[in-house]
């Protein structure tokens, strides 16, 4: 008799548990479909604009003008960060560079400015930069961090083993490099590279100051000309196709190829290679690009800022713009935290196809552009759905999908720290499955949620494109705010806006600089 | 389950409620106005601020462009959180009055302004102008290499020699007016010379300062941009001289920026009200006195004095609710263009 009630003790914490799984299966499935609402947005267009119609919009010359343009921008731009990220990264982690902790970070912070504030850096010091030129200049200053990050992250983990036996087996150290060391970059350099290439497909400002048509700034032309209409949506199933392809590339030359040590023990501590008369010309480069991508940004804005003076600091129009700013960059990062929960907690503790195939879909949702997932949700709210027009609801929900895979990835490493066990003895201690993890996990993995909320924030505090189009009546953000100025060449006022768009950008930046390092257990 | 989201949804309903208290919700303050704003924000603010503090009705402005608006206002139709709409141009203006969704503009409103200024229905009611300007190097071109006409700048020998920004609403205007004037054809034929010719900015501030900068000979903007900038630093305007087409040439166009109520409005005396103040004095001194440089249109209203008179203009006769805008966007796209 003993023995069944006991089972029937342990059992039951363990049935509740499982429903909670259920649970939240069911809250992820339900979050995933939302995020893919600007997806079949797109496609409900294109069936609703009818195929004559949609044809006509589609192959016309304009269209073809911005393709040529779109993929010019990815095919100079890409390539040219893949060379800058993985020298500087090698100059920084495998070498004897004077100064390298330094360079590292440096070669960060580009991330903590706004892609259109470069741009209107660039033009504050050149103002005849134009085309594709200064498109693909300022995109690799803007961008190149994001490869930057993770292949330097790649180089700290090699194991040198296999370096060390390509050499003894008689390869030269270059031959090594492009044979050995590339190969085991691959993952690093492909998701890196497909980020960028989304990056370089979604943005809008950067580009608009220099006057350089994308897809995307054609689509704000467009809604500024039209609101929502059709040869709106048409450029934007086009611009998903691009997005499309960029993915499916990914995929490819990413291969299955296995990367991780067999057999035990640790790496050991990659070897570092001296520089010695090469020292002073390998510093030519992170001082150049510290110049180009922070220099040129803090000059023009400081020329600005003295220009402008006193005046430009209207403390009753920059402190509210601010104030709001900060206020949605905290609702929207812990919205997009609280929406990756669910997500999180199954990938660790429930890892099965289902929960692979959502990650998928959150992933994918949010490598559509900005400007996609506001026109999908600007007409869903006017037509179907009125009382979320408008609203800080909307908003946040476009953050939500465009944002939540930042938020995942903290969590899920943090959540993963937790043991099981924890969960299962507060379960059995009679706490309902939701209090259970609740007062175990949740609360362990804080620091990961609240890394998680700061990136989605740094994501909100610099978006424009979106929040443009989707922001309640009367909402000015930093972003806004800045945009409007430039646009009126009013650059000494727009300035101060600049500026604080960096300040609170910089801890962010430098959160995930420091999150970098610690994956890589340094 | 439901209890572990509760903590963190609890937290964001909280901030959404503290955000919606942060911004001015014409449906919360019952002595309030939203407006959609397409006429440069800098005018808008001195309007409001001004009107506000006479009043006490409060104003939430959302910022867009003439025909993003006059198409969002078309699809919200009577549910449309704005009160009132104003614009740089009356196209959009037009837009909305053939939908049916104005309100009949105040008599008294509409006696203020001058008949000229508004349409013949009184749907809505101008509430400045701005005048087409050729903007030139005066380093490089002398006032006898100026053309003659508008329509010159679709001739070969102007190529590559000067600019505008075919996306904005303000240029669409002037379009609109080259095509009520002169008729289908010859705008069509005028836009393919002119795609030939000319380089695209995103902006008429943009294309004054590539003026100046010495990047293209002219550009084809409204007056107001050169005095504005010529009252701040004159930093992109230093080189930039004007040049007006005068003797009823289209490109002598005065166009006339708008203000309506919307008849979905549930503020319509505080709307109403912003239109009256708008058009009477103290809405037309703010144009004179303030930094936007455009027309007042006001009865007995002077403008800025450093502006060339309205009346020395020799603009050509145009009707503002005629003007066209979805023909423009058509010859345009046409054109290549858009």
């Amino acid at each position: 008799m003993t023995s069944i009630a006991d089972t029937r003790i342990t059992a039951a914490p363990r049935r509740r548990l499982q429903a909670a799984a259920s649970w939240t299966l069911t809250i992820a499935f339900a979050l995933a479909m939302l995020a893919l609402l600007p997806l079949g947005f797109v496609l409900w267009a294109t069936v609703e604009t009818g195929w004559a119609t949609a044809f006509q919009l589609i192959f016309r010359a304009r269209v073809g003008d911005l393709m040529v343009n779109t993929i010019l921008l990815v095919a100079f731009t890409v390539p040219i960060c893949t060379v800058l990220a993985v020298s500087l990264a090698w100059l920084t982690e495998r070498t004897d560079l004077p100064g390298a902790r330094l360079w590292s970070w440096l070669s960060v912070a580009p991330l903590a400015v706004p892609a259109f504030v470069h741009s209107y850096a660039w033009i504050g010091m050149w103002p005849s930069l134009n085309g594709l030129f200064a498109g693909v200049v300022i995109s690799v200053v803007a961008y190149f961090p994001f490869l930057y990050l993770p292949v330097s992250a790649a180089f700290r983990l090699l194991d040198p083993a296999l370096e060390d036996q390509a050499a003894s087996l008689g390869l030269a150290p270059p031959a090594v490099f492009r044979r050995v060391v590339l190969p085991q970059l691959r993952l690093a350099l492909c998701g890196g590279a497909l980020l960028i290439g989304l990056h370089l497909l979604s943005e809008y400002g950067l580009y608009a100051m220099i006057r350089f048509d994308t897809f995307t700034t054609a689509i704000i032309d467009q809604f500024q000309s039209t609101y929502n209409g059709v040869a709106a949506h048409m450029l934007a199933l086009v611009l998903v196709a691009c997005c499309f392809v960029l993915l499916g590339l990914e995929a490819g030359l990413r291969g299955r190829s296995r990367y991780a040590r067999l057999g035990s023990g640790a790496a050991r501590r990659p070897k570092i290679t001296r520089l010695g008369k090469w020292t002073y010309p390998c510093l030519l480069l992170p001082i150049a690009t510290a110049g180009f991508s922070l220099g040129i940004p803090t000059l023009t804005i400081g020329r600005w800022l003295v220009a402008g003076g006193a005046g430009v600091w209207r403390v009753d129009e920059v402190g509210l713009s601010l104030f709001q700013t900060l206020l949605i960059c905290l609702v929207g990062g812990i919205a997009t935290t609280a929406a990756a929960v669910p997500i999180a907690w199954l990938s660790v503790r429930r890892p099965t196809r289902g929960s692979r195939f959502l990650e998928g879909c959150y992933y994918l949702a949010s490598s559509m552009p900005g400007v996609v997932v506001a026109l999908a949700l600007v007409t869903v709210t006017v037509r179907v759905m009125l009382p979320l027009y408008q609203t800080v609801a909307t908003i946040v929900l476009a953050y939500m999908v465009m944002f939540l895979p930042r938020a995942l990835v903290s969590l899920r490493a943090s959540i993963a720290q937790v043991p099981v066990e924890l969960e299962q003895a507060a379960a059995s201690l009679g706490r309902s499955p939701g209090n259970a993890l609740w007062s175990t996990t949740v609360r362990l993995a804080a620091p990961g949620a609240a890394a998680g909320v700061a990136l989605a924030s740094l994501g909100i505090m610099n978006e424009l494109t979106a929040t443009q189009m989707l922001a309640p009546n009367g909402t000015r953000t930093l972003a806004m705010a800045f945009f409007a100025l430039t646009g009126e060449i009013d650059y000494a006022g727009a300035a101060p806006y600049a500026l604080l768009m960096i300040l609170f950008s910089m801890p962010l930046t430098w959160l995930l600089h420091y999150q970098s390092k610690k994956i890589a257990g340094r | 389950m439901s209890t572990v989201f509760t903590p963190s949804a609890g937290a964001a309903a909280l901030g959404l409620s503290i955000l919606a208290g942060s911004v001015p919700a014409s449906a919360q303050v019952a002595d309030s106005i939203t407006i959609y704003n397409a006429q440069h924000e800098g005018l808008t603010k001195e309007w409001v601020e001004a009107f506000t503090e006479e009043t006490g009705i409060v104003v939430t402005v959302r910022n867009g462009s003439d025909l993003e608006f006059a198409n969002q206002i078309v699809q919200e139709g009577a549910n449309s959180p704005a009160d009132v709409l104003l614009t740089e141009n009356s196209p959009a203006m037009a837009l909305v009055d053939g939908k049916g969704l104005f309100e009949q503009v105040d008599q008294a409103t509409l006696d203020q302004v001058p008949e000229g200024f508004r349409p013949g229905n009184g749907h809505w009611v101008g509430i400045a102008a701005r005048s087409t300007v050729f903007a030139y190097d005066r380093t490089k071109l002398s006032e006898d290499k100026l053309p003659k006409s508008m329509l010159d700048l679709a001739k070969p020998e102007w190529k590559g020699r000067w600019a505008a920004s075919p996306s904005g609403a303000d240029f669409q205007a002037i379009v609109g007016a080259l095509l009520q004037l002169k008729g289908e054809q010859a705008t069509g034929e005028w836009l393919k010379g002119m795609k030939e010719n000319f380089t695209a900015y995103r902006g008429n501030s943009t294309a004054m300062k590539a003026v100046n900068a010495g990047q293209t000979e002219g550009a084809l903007i409204y007056h107001y941009y050169y005095f504005g900038d010529q009252a701040k630093t004159g930093e992109n305007s230093k080189n930039v001289a004007l040049h007006y087409f005068k003797n009823q040439d289209p490109g002598a166009f005065v166009s006339i920026s708008g203000g309506g109520v919307l008849a979905s409005s549930k503020h319509k005396g505080q709307a109403q009200a912003f239109l009256k103040w708008v058009t009477g004095k103290g809405g037309q001194t703010v144009l004179r006195d303030g930094t936007s440089f455009e027309y007042a249109v006001g009865k007995g209203e002077a403008s800025n004095k450093a502006l060339v008179p309205l009346a020395d203009l020799q603009a050509p006769k145009v009707e503002p609710s005629a003007l066209n805008n979805a023909k423009v966007t058509d010859l345009m796209t046409a054109a290549g263009l858009l």
